[in-house]
């Protein structure tokens, strides 16, 4: 399997004209049903679904809290005409961010461990004309962080400073679109949510979302199991700087992903799925599967963050 | 050989908070089963159950990728410094300055 074999509405999007019809086409991504991994359950009542999220512009789910960030930014006045963004990022969000700004004609510097992909800083910095700025890959996403705060004290007039791990609107954007689609995708039937925990933007927007819609609707926060981890995007809150829009009671229960497993079923979600993934969505849907081993029916949805196509060549063997 | 070693964030908290060490071998396995000595539960965080290096971990002796030289059997020198750095979004799988 390959990504070249994937139908177009499955692949990451090719951006080849920087208007503002761009920044329209993201959201509404497609609900896909996870056919043959549910075999493994027997014959539960249960159904799996999968929100493909690197079919976003910039291909990531990183795409809608990072322009509801910046549109909140523009009509609050915290970002004026002439001021720069800036923000710390392992990725997504800076691949977002980066086309943003191509986009809507402002300058974008991320700050971001200097040991992510290569590929991804080809995309942020070439294609999309960001500044990088790199910090000690020792400290991994929380010397971005601490470097980001740093850069931004020191010239606060030049800088509008999104800061994605304590703004609000990065949330919002979940609980107004990815929530809202799941719950029409499914015709209301979805019953547990499966999101894996970065910023944890997601899982507190979109479980918001779907409980006031259905209170009934549980949401569980996919976590790596060790503090040192190859699960791209996600943290281990208890090791890290936790983010302030983390709020553990928004959420029904944590469940725990080694690394082996989530990588296992990246493996598995391409044989057997036939889509290629990153190594959070195989975390995220071995959190659903456990779950799943444990109830008798349900309409369980989880999210797909991203894509391998550009990125990990062989599952995190580089 | 003594070496220093730079341990990463999230392992600093077997090493007491310490960012850099030293330890000592001829090759970076007996420097890590060095460090495991003084920092017991060190080494299962690199290796897997079979005793392979965990992919996502990436080792440095000073600016080279040890998976370009000899893995774990890679000799190193007096003064050496050998750096471990987890992979984050794939990792580029080299240090840049
Ligand atoms: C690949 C990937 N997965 C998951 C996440 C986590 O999403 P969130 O920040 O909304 O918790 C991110 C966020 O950066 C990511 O890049």
């Amino acid at each position: 399997m390959k990504a070249t074999q994937l139908p177009p509405e499955l692949r990451v999007p090719v951006i080849t004209t920087y208007d503002e019809a761009v920044l329209d086409r993201i959201g509404n991504t497609p609900l896909l049903k996870i056919k043959n991994i549910v075999k493994d359950l027997g014959n539960k009542d249960i159904e799996i679904y999968a929100k493909a999220e690197w079919t976003n512009p910039a291909g990531s789910v990183k795409a809608r809290p990072a322009l509801r960030m910046v549109r909140d930014g523009l009509a609050s006045g915290a970002f004026k005409r002439g001021m720069e963004l800036i923000d710390s990022t392992s990725g997504n969000t800076g691949v977002a961010y980066a086309l943003i700004g191509r986009i809507l004609g402002f300058k974008v510097n991320l700050v971001l461990p200097s040991n992510v992909c290569k590929a991804r800083k080809g995309i942020m910095a070439k294609q999309f004309k960001a500044n990088l700025i790199l910090s000690d890959p020792m400290e991994q996403s929380d010397g971005a962080i601490k470097l980001c705060r740093k850069l931004y004290q020191e010239n606060r007039d030049k800088y509008f400073l999104p800061d994605q791990y304590n703004n609000p609107s990065n949330w919002m954007a979940h609980r107004d679109t990815t929530a809202r689609e799941i719950f029409e995708q499914t015709k209301g039937r979805v019953t547990h949510f499966f999101a894996g925990i970065g910023t944890s933007g997601t899982l507190m927007g979109t479980s918001r979302g779907l409980k006031a819609l259905n209170s009934g609707v549980k949401s569980y926060a996919v976590e790596p199991a060790e503090s040192l981890h190859g699960i791209e995007g996600l943290k281990h809150m208890e090791s890290s700087i936790v983010p302030g829009i983390y709020d553990i009671s928004v959420y029904d229960e944590k469940i725990s992903v080694t690394t082996d497993e989530a990588y296992h079923m990246v493996s598995r979600i391409e044989d057997e799925e036939g889509l290629l993934v990153g190594t959070s969505s195989g975390a995220a849907l071995v959190g659903a599967m456990k779950l799943a081993a444990r109830i008798d029916k349900g309409v369980l949805v989880v999210i797909f963050p991203d894509s391998c196509e550009e990125c990990v060549v062989a599952h995190g063997e580089f | 050989m003594a070496v220093n070693v730079r341990i990463p964030t999230p392992l600093q908290k077997l090493t007491g908070g310490k960012g850099d060490v030293t330890a000592s071998g001829g090759n970076v396995k007996e420097v890590i089963d060095h460090l495991e000595k003084n920092y017991p539960g060190f080494k299962e965080k690199l290796y897997s159950e079979d005793g392979e290096l965990r992919r996502f971990i990436n080792i440095y002796i000073n600016e080279e990728d040890i998976r370009f030289i000899d893995s774990d059997g890679s000799q190193v020198k007096d003064g050496d410094t050998i750096s471990i750095i987890p992979a984050i979004a794939g990792g580029s799988g080299k240090i840049q300055k």
